[in-house]
């Protein structure tokens, strides 16, 4: 659906050049949410923004619905600019208009009727649940309800692709969920490619299929979230999860402790409906060795259920190979960690 | 010191000025909005692009707009003359003013045009160029419906800096309040006159801001 090809992008020139993006490749396949995750300064904005085109690649190639849209003359692209929403950090609604109006501006741009402006507009206030306040001005309205109007106006034209920029930053956690719902929502019933951008690994994790990682104008990881989540190969992806849960303090502490020599520990993932399975407790049971959990985590990855414990293995060695090997077989992963 | 003595006063001549006053007023209003308005939304325009020929135009327009907010009004006035007379037949009376009342407010307005456009939100600007509007139609979808509160602030603002214009345009037999409080209370010491002239003013100036004012905060939705 949206294909970034060798994306460049540098400000300023002559000594004073800041490279933005350096020779960025990215595919997004329909109906995906995909997530762009990254520090700031990494080049996320400037990636988002260069899907429509607000900001000009130095080089370079934008292919979004097969349409190469930096080959496009200025009349062609706010043609195809309709296919392509666009949600932002901080709404950027009309301040003028009521939530009616900004809903219907996109519309009113392209000259809909009346009558079908009317329909579209009542369909869409009670998607984003804003019926009641259609008359109202975006001063009036807390940043949720904002940026659901900004979520209805982008819908209007019935783009193809969503992008989001920093969508629920300025909101508070709980109105970020509810944002997110409304957006995998939106996702499910339009097949709707979304691109969101973030620095929270949260949100990567409630709601995107699959992520990239950037860092300095580059990707430096991405894949399906559950994988890129559960085994993070790159500094930076680690430090976001790590970010996220963070008791890596405590678990130093934990493994310093003064054990039996006779002890391995394990970390083991669990994924989809293993989570909720008794596993590990059949295992020892039958192979006799006893364990203790030192850093657990139970949760879910969009729909998916993981869990995620470090364990600590006390007994016979050989014990300890086998129940790690038959934990393996019934589909857990296992990694050896000291 | 005698007293004042309205008595003698000849009010035909007072609603006449008044009449006077308020047509050159309504005619160099319209037109400097006419002149203004697009000028401010060029100068806007030709500020943010990005094409050095564009650019190179802001700043030749942006050099013009300057040389006539500075030339002192009394002067254009003068200067305009032959102007005046070429476009409007006449260079004195009530017409012969409006000219050089144009030309001397409309760049001043063309500024403040350029400045509350300016004061609109980049991000909704982007929003709706994401949204595939052309220029125009950011003009008048976007960029003119978020500045109108500074929009009507600078008419405001431009429209009593008129009035006073218009109180120096007795200098080409304008005629209207001004003129009238300069004929009689400069050169011809009778105080009445220019007493109830300035007055008049007054109330105009303090009419006019009142108004644009609340054009200002009926539009305000911030
Ligand atoms: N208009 C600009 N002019 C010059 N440099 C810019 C411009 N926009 C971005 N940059 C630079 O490009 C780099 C990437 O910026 P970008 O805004 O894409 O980062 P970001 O990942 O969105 O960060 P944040 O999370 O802080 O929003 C930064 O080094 C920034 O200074
Ligand atoms: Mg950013």
């Amino acid at each position: 659906m949206i294909e970034l090809r060798h994306l460049t992008k540098s400000y300023g020139k002559g000594t004073h050049i800041t490279t933005a993006l350096n020779e960025l490749d990215l595919s997004v396949e329909k109906g995906e949410i995909f997530g762009v995750i990254g520090h700031s300064g990494a080049g996320k904005s400037t990636l988002i923004r260069c899907i429509n085109l607000l900001e000009r690649p130095t080089s370079g190639e934008v292919w979004v619905d097969g349409v190469n849209l930096t080959a496009l003359n200025t009349k062609a692209l706010q043609t195809e600019r309709r296919k392509i929403g666009m949600i932002f950090q901080h709404f950027n609604l009309l301040s003028s208009a009521t939530v009616y109006d900004n809903i219907a501006f996109p519309l009113r741009l392209i000259h809909t009727s009346k009558s079908s402006i009317e329909k579209k507009v009542n369909e869409l206030l009670a998607l984003v649940g804003l019926q009641d306040h259609s008359d109202k001005y975006p001063a009036q309205l807390s940043g949720g309800q904002k940026q659901r109007v900004g979520i209805a106006r982008a819908l209007a034209s019935e783009p193809e692709v969503l992008l989001c920029d920093e969508a629920t930053s300025a909101l508070d956690p709980q109105t970020t969920d509810s944002i997110l719902k409304l957006l995998l929502d939106i996702n499910k019933r339009f097949n709707l490619t979304i691109v969101l951008i973030t620095h929270e690994m949260h949100v990567i994790q409630s709601i995107c299929d699959r992520v990239a990682v950037i860092h300095q104008g580059g990707i430096v990881e991405q894949g399906a979230v559950t994988d890129v989540f559960l085994k993070p190969k790159h500094v930076v992806t680690r430090d976001f999860i790590r970010g996220e849960s963070d008791n890596s303090e405590l678990f130093k502490q934990a493994m310093s402790g003064d054990y039996p020599l006779k002890s391995q520990v394990l970390k083991i993932t669990y994924l989809g409906g293993k989570t909720y399975e008794s596993i590990l407790s059949k295992t020892v049971r039958e192979t006799g060795v006893d364990f203790a959990i030192l850093q657990g985590t139970i949760s879910t990855i969009k729909d998916t259920p993981y869990g995620q414990l470090v364990v600590r293995f006390e007994g016979d060695p050989e014990d300890i190979v086998v129940t790690k090997d038959r934990l393996i077989q019934q589909g857990l992963e296992v990694e050896v960690m000291g | 010191m005698g007293g004042l003595d309205f008595s003698l006063i000849d009010w035909k001549e007072i609603a006449t000025a008044i009449l006077d006053t308020l047509k050159m007023l309504g005619a160099s209003a319209i037109f400097t909005i006419i002149l203004g308005l697009p000028l401010g939304i060029i100068l806007y325009l030709a500020s943010r692009s990005s094409s050095r020929r564009v650019n190179s135009v802001y700043v030749v327009l942006s050099f013009v707009v300057n040389i006539l907010r500075s030339v002192p009004f009394i002067i254009l006035i003068v200067a305009m003359i032959p102007i005046t007379r070429e476009i409007v037949g006449v260079s004195f009376g009530v017409l012969g003013t409006i000219p050089p009342l144009v030309v001397g407010a409309a760049p001043f307005f063309a500024r403040l045009v350029e400045t509350s456009l300016s004061e609109v939100d980049r991000g909704v600007i982007e929003a709706a160029e994401g949204m595939g509007a052309s220029t125009q139609q950011i003009i008048l979808r976007v960029l003119l419906p978020e500045a109108r509160p500074g929009l009507f602030a600078a008419m405001t603002i431009t429209i009593i800096t008129l009035v006073s214009y218009t109180a120096m345009s007795g200098q080409v037999g304008g005629g209207g309040l001004g003129d009238l409080a300069i004929r009689y209370g400069y050169f011809r010491y009778e105080k009445e006159v220019m007493i109830i002239a300035v007055v008049l003013i007054v109330i105009l100036v303090q009419f006019l801001q009142m108004a644009g004012d609340r054009l200002v905060r009926h539009f305000t939705r911030k």
